[in-house]
């Protein structure tokens, strides 16, 4: 199995753009889900809670490197690029299995626990079951 | 206003702090997790429970799980059509948006309503 890496090069291919596009569409649903709250009430906004809210722009981004690395290399590959885009949107799937846990337990622990330690803990949670869901699926293709 | 514009800060700041965590990481199937943290909800829950009380929090955090099961169907959708069809990634992400539109009022309409 292929195994977990940091790779500190994909920063420097980012441009300051970028990282602003993902700063602005994140902000833009955060304020957003509280107006919609406020406007069509806490079950309407909640929805809002799990937007894909930088999703299109970071598989925009992982397409474009693709794209840039190939073509130093002399080679066209939009098919590369697309397809490494439609991976990472099939991690997303996964770490969305994760997402649900955590308003779950969010859902189920908030009105009655401290509010930052049901977010701490439903944190570990989304990112313990996520983890868990791509090693399984790993594994089980092996 | 000062609310909104806190709202805007505090989620620019942790939306872009897991996108640079998945910038980060390989394999990209691995950093994809990363696309459907819970970033939105980490920023805006804490603010909304101090606000609001944390029963309102908690009716929020119910509806949110809809929003992750449509989060789920629009993530297959998006990775099923750009595997198959030669479609660019953006025109992929944003023309499926109102599948996670679709399916999330779909079950506001059935479930949560």
């Amino acid at each position: 199995m292929r195994q977990i890496q940091v790779n500190p090069a994909t920063l420097r291919q980012t441009r300051w753009q970028d990282f602003a596009v993902r700063f602005a569409a994140g902000g833009f649903i955060t304020a957003a889900t509280g107006i919609i709250a406020k406007i069509f009430g806490p079950v309407v906004g909640g929805l809002f809670l799990a937007f894909p809210a930088i999703f299109p722009a970071s598989a925009t981004l992982i397409e474009k490197n693709e794209l840039l690395k190939k073509r130093k290399k002399g080679v066209k590959g939009t098919d590369r690029a697309r397809q490494l885009a439609s991976i990472d949107a099939a991690g997303a799937a996964m770490g969305s299995i994760g997402l649900l846990l955590f308003a779950v337990v969010v859902c189920r622990f908030i009105p009655k626990h401290s509010a930052w330690l049901v977010l701490v803990g439903a944190t570990v949670l989304w990112l313990a079951v996520s983890v868990l869901i791509w090693y399984l699926r790993k594994r089980i293709r092996l | 206003m000062m609310q909104i514009l806190l709202r805007f800060l505090i989620g620019g700041v942790v939306v872009s702090l897991f996108a640079i965590i998945g910038d980060l990481l390989k394999p990209k199937s691995f950093a994809g997790l990363f696309g459907a943290a819970p970033s939105v909800a980490l920023a805006t829950i804490g603010l909304t429970a101090a606000k609001e009380g944390a029963a309102y929090a908690g009716v929020e955090a119910r509806s949110m799980i809809g929003g992750a099961i449509a989060f789920f169907v629009y993530a297959s959708f998006v990775s099923w059509i750009m595997m198959r069809y030669k479609v660019k990634a953006l025109w992929t992400t944003l023309g499926m948006i109102p599948v996670w539109l679709g399916a999330a009022f779909g079950l506001w309409y059935v479930w949560l309503k």
